[in-house]
């Protein structure tokens, strides 16, 4: 099934849809500033960057609510500042700070917030399906209407984990909104070469559940596409696998040859990049300025620059906690 | 010759595929992005898919594919990026690639080489820095090697295909940029471990990612007039243990360097076969520096503070000395 | 000024190799312009500008390697002018990126030593009951307050040496006494000893001496004690059953003889540390090291190898005056040989009677190791070979 385009006019106030456009500026802006740190060695490890994605993350991240569950992948950055952890506490996980959100420990890879219910920050490729299936198996036996959103690549669905999980969730009808986030790479790997049905939707749907396919680069259609999922999901009517088809215009992590695909292809891609494409649609409606895009921008900027004085500035965990939350006390 | 580490595991790779047609590889991005550690840039274009096989995210798959091969009459190379991804594949290499010649009655050999990334060191975190090189070392069916060297780098990759048995290869991630000399006689065994360097106060036993530790260390320790031995374990399962007795018998004191976490490790099994075999040649409690008893946290101070250090062994050493 | 610096690429990047300027001097760069390619060790890779300004040096060429965050190019920022600017030195290596430094952690120590049991290597506790040492009398210096090999070894030197340390330490003499009480009292006990000695005409064997020492200055000229140590150990060659250990319950036989020379101490007490390869040194060599373990001995600073390595001894009295020496073996050793005073005495030979010059050569051996036979045959051997003093 495809989510129909949306048609016509962007089908939100101005408002809420410069809220979307200001989240997706605030995660571009954010993850420039990381690559650029990673380059003075600020920032250290594997940084995989979300930059073309933005759409996926900010567009579903908004059709979901504060009892949800949120399980992610190691390029998590943007899902956990929408979420609502702050850039501060982000950047100083980046920077190694005690003051990040996982007290430096974690790193990119691994950002987790309990406040926000936010479970990370998962590295190992298909390693937070499972888990999702749990939060939802607890929710369900517990009585709550929560979703859990699980966001996981394409590339995730060639582990046995991803197989497992979908006949779980489907068997025990649990609410787990499967978000698969398509950008066709996986690391090096193109989907073709990787699987035997590059129809994701036609696999999922082969567990008995439900599915959508979604523009990942229209923020618009991301968005609706993800309000009907959460909401077949939040009913009780069992699993929801949604397929948001992306593009990464960085390489897999900090750098790679990208010997793997063409230049013209990325340009191509690019063309149709969430930020630009989005904020013309809204200027040509009459929903932004000029002077609105710049001032968010400009704010964005703003947090950004704050969030890195404030990871500069933070102290670094003293090494005697070390052997701390190992177990528990 | 002068060339990295990196390239020594590849031209390894490059003459077993040239050489033998039943030799082939598959793994993760070993194609079109050239393997993650560069370790088989080029080899697609040269061999091609057929030879050069990249695979989904299926570790449990291609790696079981690669056991079914192996006993199909193919000599498969299966690169799993690194041993945390192995985890995924435990399953097939324990029972089956270990167990199978044992259980058939020695009627199937399983000639598959595993090759994989270990260790910590480059602030990768909890989840992509583990040293469980111990784990397979456990498993009894299958030969477990870690070249520490260019020259073993480029000389273990040739045995570990004439074995008849299923060989994991460990490849410590910071040893990729390694430079040096190729030794000119660089083909070599995979049963023995190696003096790295002489030395007659003290035993340093190590392997892999801490052997440039323990070497270090033993320059520290000749500064203050402590000769050192190092001794480079080579190959984890099974153990050389002729050639520590020989080294504890001349030293009588012994510190044992491995990144694993300490309880369980592979420096366990060291320090008790030293104890089963020299405990009369001993002169001090044998002395061991492990990784700390945590997930490896990504913050470079706290993560250099989990791992062995430099430091820490010439403190170990001095200790086991009494200065 | 802006600084371009060498941007870390991945992981396990510690370098780049500069392939290719994308920017010339005077060019404008924007955020985001790829304006370099670098070469990791993995791959050539498109490095780009964070900042945008005004390209006004390339410090680095093509082809040059340099460590991440090396400055290579500046950039005028808005409003700079390049007359205005400073030029930059070549850079120098980039600082390591910050992070605390940090101590490391303590290493698990032993636990505290448990009352009772001293705490004993087992190596040293092996070595002292070679040795004949009473271990408990020894004092620990190793990690814990451990008695170690080191330990056992000093004492077991000690015991010997002492006497310079007497004043010091009055209890050391006792201590000494005790050691070689130990020594002596297991040797007898255990080894079952056989005695033989044999007369050797020395007439050869102090002409070629007095020959030899022609023209030589009194400082290095040859002792007949050295020809008697070299005859020895090459005599030991064809009887190996007199040179090395008997240690649990086997005999090893060494590869090599290492002479302990028994050395009287002007203090009084006695020491036999060892002189290494005997057979394989020359005169002169034996000689001088001979000299320098006398004077070594007599200081008490003898090497510990010294005191552990003779694998059999040899003992001269004649400067004291006595015809012949009966030793007692040094466990673990299996042999001793001793040499009398050189005298003149009738010695009949070829039917005639005429007056040479005499050593008693007495061999004391280990009769779990060899017999008398062939003690005897070694002691003819001794003989013959100090009769060719031109080939020792």
């Amino acid at each position: 099934m495809i989510a129909p385009p949306p048609a016509g006019p962007v089908p939100w106030d101005k408002g809420f849809a410069q809220k979307l456009l200001a989240d997706m500026l605030r995660i571009r802006r954010m993850e420039e500033k990381c690559a650029e740190l990673y380059g003075a060695q600020k920032i250290r490890g594997f940084l995989h960057l979300y930059i073309g994605e933005e759409a996926c993350a900010v567009g579903a991240m908004h059709a979901l609510t504060a009892d949800d569950n949120i399980v992610a992948t190691y390029r998590e950055h943007g899902h956990a500042l929408v979420r609502g952890v702050s850039m501060n506490a982000i950047m100083a996980e980046m920077f190694g700070k005690s003051a990040g959100c996982s007290r430096g420990r974690g790193g990119s890879m691994h950002l987790f917030d309990a406040a926000t219910r936010f479970y990370g920050g998962n590295a190992i490729v298909g390693g937070g399906l499972p888990l999702a299936v749990g939060f939802a198996l607890a929710d369900k036996l517990q009585g709550r209407r929560a979703v859990t959103a699980c966001f996981f690549g394409e590339g995730a669905m060639a582990e046995g984990a991803f197989h497992e999980s979908m006949n779980l969730a489907a068997l025990w009808q649990l609410p787990v909104l499967f978000c698969c986030e398509n950008n066709l790479y996986a690391m090096g790997t193109a989907l073709a070469r990787s699987e035997a049905q590059t129809d994701l939707c036609a696999k999922a749907a082969s567990y008995a559940v439900p599915t959508l396919k979604a523009d990942g680069m229209d923020i618009v259609a991301v968005h609706e596409a993800m309000k009907l999922a959460a909401a077949h999901v939040r009913d009780g009517l069992g699993p929801f696998f949604l397929e948001l088809q992306t593009y990464r215009f960085r390489a897999h992590s900090m750098f790679d040859p990208e010997l793997y695909r063409d230049k013209a292809e990325v340009e191509e891609w690019k063309a149709r990049g969430p930020l630009h494409t989005f904020s013309a649609r809204l200027k040509a409606e009459e929903k932004l300025t000029e002077e609105e895009f710049l001032a968010f921008d400009a704010r964005a900027n703003a947090e950004v620059q704050a969030a890195v004085d404030f990871a500069e500035a933070a102290p670094w965990e003293p090494v005697e906690d070390l052997l701390k939350d190992v177990h528990t006390p | 010759m002068k060339m990295t580490y990196r390239e020594a595991v590849r031209q390894a790779m490059h003459e077993a595929l040239a050489a033998d047609p039943r030799v082939f590889l598959m793994g993760e991005d070993v194609g079109k992005y050239g393997g993650t550690y560069a370790c088989s840039k080029g080899f697609l274009e040269e061999f091609g898919p057929e030879r050069i096989r990249d695979t989904p995210l299926s570790e449990l798959g291609f790696v079981g594919a690669g056991i079914g091969a192996a006993l199909g009459g193919l000599r498969p190379i299966v690169e799993v990026m690194t041993v945390n991804f192995s985890l995924l594949a435990l399953d097939q290499i324990v029972n089956t690639a270990a167990a199978l010649r044992h259980m058939s009655g020695g009627q199937f050999s399983v000639p598959l080489v595993l090759r994989m990334a270990t260790g910590a060191g480059r602030q990768l975190a909890a989840q992509h820095s583990h040293s469980l090189e111990n784990w397979y070392a456990h498993i009894p069916g299958i030969r477990v090697l870690a070249p520490a060297t260019i020259g073993d780098a480029r000389g273990m990759l040739g045995p570990a295909l004439a074995d008849p048995d299923p060989v994991v290869i460990f490849e410590h991630a910071q040893l990729y940029n390694l430079e040096g000399e190729l030794p000119a006689d660089w083909r070599c065994d995979i049963a023995s471990a190696a003096v790295r360097r002489e030395g007659t106060d003290v035993s340093l036993i190590t392997y892999g990612g801490s052997l440039p530790k323990a070497l270090a260390a033993a320059e520290q320790l000749a500064a203050e007039g402590i000769a050192a031995e190092v001794i480079d374990l080579r190959v984890l399962r099974p153990l050389d243990t002729a050639t520590l007795a020989a080294s504890l018998r001349k030293t009588h004191k012994a510190v044992v360097v491995d990144e694993g976490w300490k309880s369980g490790s592979l420096a366990a099994e060291v320090m008790a076969c030293i104890v089963e075999q020299c405990f009369f040649d001993l002169d001090a409690p044998v002395a061991r520096v492990c990784s700390e008893e945590v997930p490896i946290p990504y913050a470079k101070h706290m993560e250099e503070a989990a791992l062995p250090q430099v430091p820490k062994i010439v403190a170990a050493a001095k200790q086991v000395i009494g200065k | 000024m802006i600084e371009f610096k060498l941007p870390s690429l991945g992981a396990d990047m510690d370098e780049g190799k500069l392939l290719e300027w994308k920017v010339r001097p005077g060019d404008t760069v924007k955020k985001g312009q790829v304006v370099a390619i670098v070469d990791t060790s993995k791959a050539a890779v498109d490095v780009e500008s964070w900042s945008e300004g005004t390209v006004f040096e390339l410090l680095i060429e093509p082809g040059e390697t340099i460590p991440v965050g090396t400055v290579m190019a500046t950039l005028l920022e808005a409003g700079e002018r390049p007359e205005t600017a400073q030029r930059t030195p070549r850079p120098a290596p980039a600082p390591k990126p910050a992070a605390p430094t940090v101590a490391p952690a303590a290493t698990a120590r032993p636990t505290p030593a448990v009352a009772g049991r001293r705490r004993i290597s087992p190596a040293a506790r092996k070595h002292a009951e070679e040795l004949g040492v009473d271990i408990e009398t020894i004092a620990g210096t190793g990690p814990e307050g451990a008695v170690t090999l080191a330990d056992v070894e000093q004492a077991a030197a000690a015991a010997k040496v002492s006497p310079a340390k007497t004043a010091a330490a009055p209890d050391k003499a006792a201590e000494m006494r005790k050691a070689i009480a130990a020594a002596m009292s297991r040797s007898k006990r255990e080894i079952p000893h056989y005695y033989l000695s044999e007369p050797v005409p020395m007439r050869r064997a102090t002409e070629w001496l007095a020959k030899a020492n022609e023209g030589r200055p009194i400082t290095s000229r040859l002792l007949m004690a050295v020809l008697q140590l070299k005859a020895v150990a090459l005599a030991l060659r064809k009887f190996p059953e007199m040179n090395g250990f008997f240690r649990d319950g086997a005999f090893q036989p060494a590869a090599s003889a290492h002479i302990g020379v028994a050395i009287s101490l002007r203090q009084g007490g006695l020491i036999a540390p060892a002189i290494h390869d005997v057979g394989e040194k020359t005169l002169e060599q034996l000689m001088l090291d001979l000299t320098d373990l006398v004077k070594r001995a007599r200081a008490g600073s003898l090497r510990s190898s010294e005191m552990s390595d003779p694998t059999i001894t040899v003992t001269n009295l004649g400067e004291q005056g006595v015809a012949a020496v009966y030793g007692v073996i040094y466990p673990p050793q299996v042999a001793l040989v001793g040499f009398g005073r050189i005298v003149e005495q009738p010695w009949a030979e070829n039917g005639a009677l005429t007056v040479v010059p005499v050593v008693t050569a007495s061999l004391a051996a280990d009769h779990r190791v060899s017999d008398g036979h062939r003690g005897a045959l070694f002691l003819a051997a001794l003989r013959d070979l100090l009769q060719q003093p031109e080939n020792l």
